[in-house]
């Protein structure tokens, strides 16, 4: 029995190490060790081996049996590692062949340069408003100290609809509507679609965006205008953007100012693009006139604010160095998709 | 505005700053300058020759030689000119110099024209002489240099001199944005005042100073003002013996600077003064005026006159006018009349310095289709006490320039006295807007330099009348902001409290709306709001279709922008439309847009503006693929509920056998369809494409962005498949409504996993393939449960006519 045994185990051992795949070991463990293997048939035997020698005997094949194990675990795992290095060399692939891209919609330009305008603004604690399109003259004129006749309803070129209703020329007819309420303090920006009866060319269009900002509280200052919107400049245009506020008039606002960027592709030094002046006109601002604060029914004297315009399209115009105004209109997917 | 730094100067005679400091400066206390031409760019080396002798060159006929006296030396110049004479005084450019432009006056080089001694056909020439063109310049500018030839200056010209100093072209144009409410700055006299005190240099202005001779006016002429409203002041000078000549080089230099052609001595003067003073002036024959007498009313309704254009105007009762004892001569503020103007036989003219209301002004002139230098003046609201002084200015000037002989005294009809205003000044008040610490006496040194009194006793600031803007105590604090730099007020962040940056819930709702729009694949256009009213035709809208209902615009830039649109499709359309034939593949597009739903017309108060989300496209995928959109947008805005398909209202503009209205929540909240066959041709769209719209307030309501946990199943599913038979018409739709009302609280979901028509299936019916799943969210599920729900789906489907297959 004994031989027997010493004979099982050296045959399995030499199969074992003879076995080239993973599936030729699992045969070999099968014909060993299995319930009908070579050795599971020597262990059945048992009873023919006189039993004081049947612990030494049993011993014994238990040791053949861990000796197979092990040599089966050895091979296999040398086997495996062969078998997946082949499989990982089979398997190398180009990685510089074209990339299957998901189909994704992208936001018109406009979208863009507001989210980030929006991004800003909230983050400084402003609420996103809106006001409508179709408006009364009131609010797109009177109550922006703009009286009947006064020369400015023609410079801003009004679609009218009817005498006394007409297409918004200026988002600042959201500041009435925000202050009528009386809910102070007022902190918000109204972004929107204003309308002026400029012909399409390459800068202009009769139908464009604003985006108006407006502040009303208690001791607000000239200073926190140009705090507010020289931040805005930097988060917009970068950290290094320099803001210059130069006077202007606007009849809703005293003092008013117009706002300059250092331009962003030049840095300031003078470029093309700000046409040689390092400086790139980008918004309208003032202090709330007290006549338009007293219109919306708030008291001039315990209360001042600031208010702003910024045409979106000429910041997205800017920004992107987008050269014609129209393709903001034509909806080309090639444009869209640049953004 | 456009004028002459020269002119600037002369009355604020110590500045001495370089054409860009001076924008800098200007632009910075709020006079904008927009750019500025240097007269002298590119002008080197050139003085004022004499021609010492002129002969013929040997070789060229047209070429001739000249020896040419430059001051220092005599040098030979060949040239081709033809106007050029022994002793002539002329501007040369020696050698290495350089001029600005060619003799044809086209545009000029950037870096000017570099002049070289040369040959010309084998004889030396060492410098050029030169035409007005070369200089730059033009014969607007210098009426009296010639046609195609060299300028000769005037014979006591000292040769040797700096020719570009002769001509007054050291000299620099700027071009001003003067904003509406300075009035004053439209003047020289009022930016030259700005200057001096931005400068902190002595204002010198003209004291207009002209007492005529001995006769009186009054003799002369008379004045009557009829409609004192519209012309609070009239005054009116008369100059006899009128001797009509050019004006003399400085005043035509600068009105060609201002962009003002000179004419003559007269019409040069008028002109010369309403430049200085911003006050326009007219000039009547006086021998042409009826009864020499000036009525100054309104015309009747469907009078005419002809302007001195000649042009023949129909006017209306609003229309101010001069007259005389019989007739028009003149619409005020406007142009002067055909019958009255100034012809070369004038005699005796009357001069004319009114003020007239700006806005009837303003109104008339675009009535009347005629916007003239005076009326843009005068409908920005002039200052009557400007009047006196500015008729003052020209009289002097026709004296000083020997024009005329001015008849003694002042017509003045005066109907108003305007008074200067009172504006209170309360220093700490102004740091208080502004955000800064500027003393009082800082502030009122701003003041004085502007010319604004200073009541100390009232404490009040006096504007004076010409300041027409200062009315308010935030007006102060602008003249104060001005002064001081708007670039050193410091730059702070509001205080106060604390308020939260926030978007508005349908701006939330539209982002969301956006971002899966943009997930599947669609990309954003925007369309105007206003369009042609033939796209009702184009999109086949019946003539009762309530989208013809549009608002109009009474002032529309085209028919093809003439109404406020009533649906996005016609913009949708076009943008699929411009996107197909410029052959882009595969276009998906959406828009988020208003449109205007009046609820009355003509409009008596605003319309319902509602917010549209539209989305189209072609190419790659179907119907199908455009209710994926649609459902994932609904998924994503919290309305998981089942959203149903109505085919029960059909759109005109939609393929009848492949649209449906969206319902939600038993309301419609919007349509999908593929796009007509015939429409898709209006809009020359050669493939099929579909069109999603969903009306954002109808489904603002029913969003919800909360979210709640619903577990994560424990026990295992049963599923069951079952396959059908049934008629065509049968919706697939009605299925799913008998699966979920006889699913119980067991069914968890279905799915159609097969859909069939052809040759297997009897013609008319179709064969339709789910697959349901049950799950209990407390055990395993035994198949008796299921079995007994399954018979209960199975007899209802049956009754509707459908048929199990085997």
């Amino acid at each position: 029995m004994r031989e027997k045994l010493e004979q099982i185990k050296l045959e399995a051992m030499k199969r074992i190490e003879a076995s080239d795949a993973l599936d030729k070991l699992k045969d070999i463990q099968v014909a060993y060790l299995g319930k009908k293997g070579e050795l599971t048939s020597v262990m059945k035997n048992m009873k023919n081996v006189a039993p004081e020698e049947r612990p030494q005997f049993g011993q014994m094949v238990n040791e053949a049996r861990t000796a197979i194990e092990n040599k089966i675990e050895e091979v296999r795992k040398t086997l495996a590692a062969a078998a997946l290095e082949k499989r990982l060399n089979d398997e190398v692939i180009d990685v510089t062949l074209p990339a299957e891209r998901s189909v994704i919609g992208h936001s018109h330009p406009n979208t863009v340069a507001l989210e980030e305008l929006e991004r800003i603004f909230v983050g400084m604690g402003y609420e996103v408003v809106e006001g409508p399109e179709i408006e009364y003259d009131y609010y797109n004129f009177e109550a922006l100290n703009i009286p009947a006749n006064h020369p400015a309803k023609d410079e801003q070129d009004t679609f009218y609809i009817t005498n006394d209703i007409l297409l918004r020329t200026q988002t600042s007819s959201v500041q009435a509507r925000i202050m009528e309420k009386g809910e102070l303090p007022i902190r918000v920006i109204a972004p929107g679609r204003v309308f002026r009866s400029d012909e399409v060319d390459a800068t202009h269009s009769p139908s464009f965006h604003q985006v108006e900002g407006l502040v009303i509280d208690k001791n607000i200052t000239f200073a926190d205008l140009k705090g507010t919107l020289a931040q805005f400049a930097k988060e917009l245009f970068g950290e290094n953007t320099k803001v210059k506020f130069r006077p202007h008039h606007f009849p809703f606002t005293e003092p008013s100012a117009e706002v300059d960027v250092s331009c962003f592709k030049c840095g300031g030094k003078g470029c093309r693009f700000c046409k040689g002046s390092g400086w790139i006109e980008i918004l309208g601002c003032g202090m709330v006139h007290p006549r338009v604060l007293k219109m919306s029914g708030i008291d001039p004297e315990k209360y001042t604010g600031f208010a702003f315009g910024i045409g979106l399209e000429r910041i997205a115009l800017l920004k992107y160095e987008i050269d014609d105004m129209r393709l903001l209109y034509e909806n080309d997917e090639r444009f869209l998709k640049q953004f | 505005m456009n004028s002459a730094l020269s002119w600037i100067k002369a009355y604020v005679p110590d500045l001495d700053v370089t054409a860009q400091e001076y924008t800098d400066a200007m632009t910075l206390t709020g006079t904008k300058v927009e750019g500025y031409e240097c007269l002298d760019k590119n002008l080197e080396k050139i003085v004022v020759g004499q021609i010492v002798s002129i002969e013929k060159h040997p070789d060229a006929e047209k070429l001739i030689i000249c020896q040419v006296n430059v001051g220092s030396e005599t040098i030979q110049i060949v040239t081709g000119a033809s106007n050029v004479n022994v002793g002539d005084k002329v501007p040369v450019v020696l050698d290495g110099g350089k001029v600005a432009g060619g003799h044809d006056g086209g545009p000029l080089p950037e870096n000017g024209i570099k002049i070289k001694k040369g040959k010309l056909r084998g004889v030396e020439s060492f410098g050029m002489m030169c035409s007005i063109e070369e200089l730059g310049s033009s014969r607007d500018m210098y009426p009296e240099a010639p046609e195609n030839g060299i300028y000769i200056f005037p014979q006591d010209t000292e040769v040797g001199a700096d020719a570009v100093e002769v001509l007054g072209l050291h000299d620099v144009v700027f071009e001003y944005e003067i904003t509406s409410n300075r009035v004053d700055c439209y003047s020289i006299v009022g930016i030259a005042r700005e200057a001096a005190a931005t400068f902190g240099k002595e204002f010198v202005p003209p004291v207009p100073e002209c007492k005529g001779n001995d006769e009186d006016v009054k003799n002369y002429a008379s004045v009557e003002v009829v409609d004192t409203d519209l012309c609070p002041r009239y005054c009116a000078r008369v100059v006899k013996n009128i001797k009509l000549a050019p004006s003399p080089e400085w005043m035509q230099r600068r009105l060609a600077a201002s962009g003002i052609r000179p004419i003559n001595n007269i019409v040069d003067i008028t002109n010369y003064v309403m430049e200085e003073y911003g006050q326009p002036m007219h000039a009547f024959d006086l021998d042409t005026v009826a009864g020499h007498k000036i009525v100054v009313k309104r015309a009747a309704d469907g009078d005419e006159f002809q302007t001195l254009d000649g042009q023949v105007r129909t006017l209306d009762k609003d229309i101010l006018m001069i007259n005389d004892a019989d007739k028009a001569i003149g619409i005020a503020g406007i142009m002067g009349g055909e019958n009255s103007k100034i012809t070369d036989d004038v005699k005796t003219m009357l001069f004319e310095s009114a003020c007239f209301d700006g806005t009837n002004i303003r109104l008339s002139a675009k009535r009347l289709g005629l916007r003239t230098d005076a009326s843009g003046k005068f409908e920005k609201g002039l200052d009557p006490n400007n009047c006196s002084e500015a008729i003052n200015r020209a009289c002097q000037l026709i004296e000083e320039l020997g024009c005329g002989e001015v008849v003694g005294g002042m017509i003045d009809v005066c109907a108003v006295t305007k008074e200067p205003k009172r504006i209170p000044f309360n220093p700490e008040k102004i740091n208080k807007l502004l955000g800064t610490d500027i003393s009082k006496e800082d502030m009122l040194k701003y003041f004085a330099k502007l010319d604004l009194g200073y009541d100390a006793d009232k404490e009040e600031i006096i504007a004076p009348t010409f300041r027409q803007d200062l009315e308010c105590e935030a007006d102060i604090a602008e003249e104060v902001a001005r002064f001081f730099g708007y670039e050193n007020i410091p730059t702070t962040l509001p205080t106060g409290e604390a308020t939260t940056g926030k978007i508005s819930y349908k701006l939330r709702v539209e982002e969301v709306a956006r971002e899966v729009a943009q997930f599947c694949g669609f990309s954003q256009g925007m369309n105007y709001s206003f369009e042609s009213p033939k796209v009702f035709d184009k999109l086949m809208l019946p003539a009762d279709s309530p989208l013809r209902n549009a608002i109009e615009i009474a002032n529309p830039l085209g028919e093809d922008y003439s109404v406020m649109r009533t649906s996005t499709l016609n913009g949708m359309l076009t943008s699929l439309s411009t996107n197909y034939n410029r052959r882009n593949k595969d276009v998906r597009l959406y828009e988020i847009g208003n449109v205007y739903l009046p609820k009355a017309l003509p409009l008596t108060e605003l319309p319902d503006e509602r917010s549209q989300f539209t989305l189209g496209f072609y190419g790659e995928g179907d119907f199908f693929t455009l209710k994926g959109v649609v459902e994932e947008m609904f998924e994503k805005l919290g309305m998981t509920d089942k959203v149903t398909y109505s085919t029960d209202n059909k759109k005109v503009f939609l393929h009848p056998g492949r649209q449906a209205e969206i319902v939600y929540h038993n309301t419609v909240v919007g349509f999908i369809g593929e796009v007509h066959p015939l429409v898709l041709e209006n809009y020359n769209i050669g493939t099929r494409a579909y069109i999603a719209n969903l009306d954002m307030p109808s489904i603002l309501p029913m969003v919800s962005f909360d979210r709640k946990f619903k577990g994560i199943a424990k026990f295992p599913a049963v599923t069951r498949d079952i396959s059908m038979v049934m008629r065509k018409n049968i919706m697939v739709g009605q299925i799913e409504d008998i699966i979920e009302k006889k699913g119980g609280k067991l069914l968890e979901s279905y799915k159609l996993f097969d859909i069939y028509e052809g040759s297997q299936i009897m013609a008319g019916f179709k064969s339709v393939a789910y697959s349901i799943t049950f799950r209990a969210a407390d055990r395993t599920l035994e198949d008796k449960d299921v079995n007994e729900i399954m018979d209960k789906i199975l007899a209802a489907l049956k009754e509707l006519g459908v048929e199990l297959r085997a």
